[in-house]
């Protein structure tokens, strides 16, 4: 009952920061030079068409007008019609958010998977040689861009040794896993440098806590003192980095949808960004910023329940 | 009290790699405790008790290497593997640490910290264990049993920790208890009780126990046996009258004087001048000589050894005899 008043509190505070999201990115996008029409018609455009097209799309009007609509179209859960696609933004987002959820999901998994074992390798052999290969490689990843690493990846893997597809999304759902294995490599590698390093650290700091010693003290086998005492412990501080880095993901999602030809909504948004396509951009982003605040929520409620000491 | 088993310990070092060189913490100690015994371990911060006892039971992180041997129930535990050295601690030899608001893990209930214990320990199904769990808040003095189980560390005042731990450590029916100070961390009411409590349970479980304190006052109340340290040695030993009414190494001595004694004839508090030294850089021959104001030349050629002077009564010093017949001042 606690907990159900808490989110749905937390829910209702979304609805300011979503506001302020909206200004801030209608501001965004018509402050952007060029219109839709002149992206539409080209260079070449005679300037009485691009008015006319302007003015068919209501874009002549006052901005405080136009934002004042947006946001009554949206009170009634409407985002507009796409102007270069048209189709309804809420369509559009139907069929290209999923395709990003699942790579952002993915390239989680991965980052999961890579940091949780090398952490705990790399913290009890510390100062060893696992451990400093482990962090010297992922110091190389971290340090390189998203899209090179997504280049490489892409070369080796996809052109040269021809394990997976160089681009695409294919058409069965193993099809959609299978085509987003690299990109969500790409993804997940940067993240997973993070997690493991966080994780490392905090597995070396609980490692020398009382209690783990007081834990050994009672003569439990040292795998329950790792796993119940060290790393349910450690894992508090990683588990919100991880929701934290969600934002993150995602906007490289964004770059990464670019270099892999992925229909997802992060290229549906660059794209609709060089088309000033207004009402795309705003319903994108907006749809984006919602699923961030979500895992925000989730991180916070998981911070509660794996740490007790917050649940007041 | 029953026929239990006694710990013995010979010649325990413990040394640290540093940058700065190998720093011996413990420096071949030995001692042994004897069934339904107390005995104090006693001296100042750094002076090696804590490393001592975390040594007995292979609680020392690398790089710290631990030499000697500690018998126990016919087995050395210094060289048992690990997992049966796992079946003696907690089960056999169990250990409550000094401060009880970090020794107890903050995100499980306190109802599971005993619990794992019995698990690891004894054949009881969970019904029982819960049953056990009951039991031994309501021997260690916590209310409300049932519920408080279900509580987290966060939840007790500090001396409730402290019985919380000390009910985790006596889980399994422990027949010897190693307590790393633990009443520092308290206030002196909560203290009396904790001691009284450990002493009621050394009585009904006749388990011995070795206490580590700085607090001589605590000594006097609770223990049967002194072992004092310094910089890493035991420099005497004795029952506590003898060590009270005698003391034979100036550093005893000393430590004896510095304690206020309430009711006694106003006498001025001497404290010991200077300060322990640093264990990467000991004086050559007896560690406590540069603060002694009874040491001549031979004190600075070589470390005294313990000199066994009647059954139960060691002490390390050349000068015992000018120590106890109070020659010379107190420095």
């Amino acid at each position: 009952m606690h907990l159900l008043l808490y989110v749905l509190r937390r829910i209702i505070q979304l609805i300011p920061t979503l506001l302020f999201i909206a200004l801030v990115v209608f501001l965004l996008v018509h402050l952007l030079p060029g219109d839709p029409a002149s992206a539409m018609l080209g260079d070449r455009a005679l300037t009485a068409d691009v008015n006319r097209i302007n003015h068919d799309l209501g874009l002549d009007r006052p901005l405080p007008v136009q934002f004042l609509l947006f946001l009554r179209n949206l009170a009634h859960g409407d985002l507009g019609r796409s102007i270069q696609l048209h189709e309804s933004v809420l369509s559009l987002i139907a069929q290209r958010l999923p395709v990003t959820m699942l790579l952002t999901a993915m390239s989680a998994l991965i980052a999961v998977a890579l940091a949780l074992p090398l952490a705990f390798l790399a913290a009890l052999r510390r100062d060893r040689e696992a451990d400093i290969l482990i962090r010297g490689t992922f110091q190389v990843g971290l340090s390189m861009p998203v899209f090179y690493i997504g280049l490489l990846l892409l070369t080796f893997f996809g052109a040269y040794l021809r394990w997976f597809p160089v681009g695409g999304y294919g058409d069965t759902f193993a099809g959609h896993l299978y085509h987003l294995f690299l990109p969500a490599l790409t993804l997940a590698l940067s993240l997973s440098a993070v997690l493991m390093r966080n994780l490392r650290q905090a597995i070396l700091q609980v490692i020398g806590a009382e209690y783990v010693d007081f834990a050994r003290a009672k003569g439990l086998p040292a795998r329950l003192v790792l796993f119940r005492h060290v790393l349910r412990n450690a894992l508090i501080s990683t588990v919100t980095l991880f929701g934290l880095q969600i934002g993150t993901l995602l906007g490289g999602a964004v770059v990464t949808e670019t270099v892999f030809a992925i229909p997802g909504a992060g290229r549906l948004m660059i794209e609709s960004i060089y088309g000033r396509d207004y009402p795309v951009v705003q319903g994108t982003t907006l749809c984006l910023a919602v699923v961030v605040s979500l895992t925000f929520l989730l991180t916070d409620l998981a911070q509660v329940a794996l740490d007790p000491r917050l649940s007041r | 009290m029953t026929g239990g088993l006694s710990l013995e310990v010979t010649n325990l070092s413990t040394t640290f790699e540093t940058p700065l060189g190998a720093v011996t913490a413990v420096d071949g100690v030995s001692f042994d405790v004897r069934p339904g015994e107390v005995l104090g371990l006693v001296g100042e911060s750094g002076s090696g008790k804590s490393v001592t006892l975390r040594s007995l039971i292979g609680l020392i992180h690398p790089p710290g290497k631990v030499s000697g041997r500690v018998i126990w129930n016919g087995q050395d535990l210094l060289s048992l593997p690990s997992g049966r050295l796992a079946r003696v601690r907690g089960g056999e030899i169990a250990m409550i640490f000094q401060e009880p608001m970090t020794a107890l893990n903050p995100v499980l209930t306190v109802g599971l910290q005993i619990e794992e214990n019995l698990r690891a320990h004894t054949a009881l199904d969970r019904g029982q264990r819960r049953a056990r769990a009951v039991e031994l808040f309501d021997l260690v003095g916590i209310p409300d049993a049932k519920r408080r189980l279900e509580n987290y560390p966060h939840q007790f005042s500090g001396g409730m920790r402290q019985r919380v731990m000390i009910a985790i450590a006596l889980a399994s029916n422990p027949r010897l208890l190693l307590a790393d100070e633990p009443t520092t961390a308290l206030d002196v009411t909560i203290q009396d009780q904790i001691l009284k409590l450990i002493l009621s349970l050394r009585d009904e479980l006749g388990m011995g126990v070795v206490l580590v304190t700085h607090d001589l006052g605590v000594v006097a109340a609770t223990c049967d046996r002194v072992a004092v340290m310094y910089a890493g040695r035991i420099v005497e030993t004795g029952t506590v009258v003898d060590i009270f009414d005698g003391p034979r190494h100036a550093y005893t001595r000393g430590l004896l004087s510095s304690v206020p004694r309430g009711g006694a004839e106003r006498a001025p508090l001497l404290a010991i001048e200077g300060t322990p030294p640093a264990l990467s850089a000991l004086p050559p021959g007896c560690a406590f000589g540069p603060r002694c104001s009874f040491a001549t030349d031979a004190c600075r050629d070589a470390r005294p050894g313990l000199l066994t002077i009647a059954p139960d009564r060691q002490v390390a010093c050349l000068h015992h005899d000018a120590v106890a017949a109070n020659r010379g001042q107190v420095a």
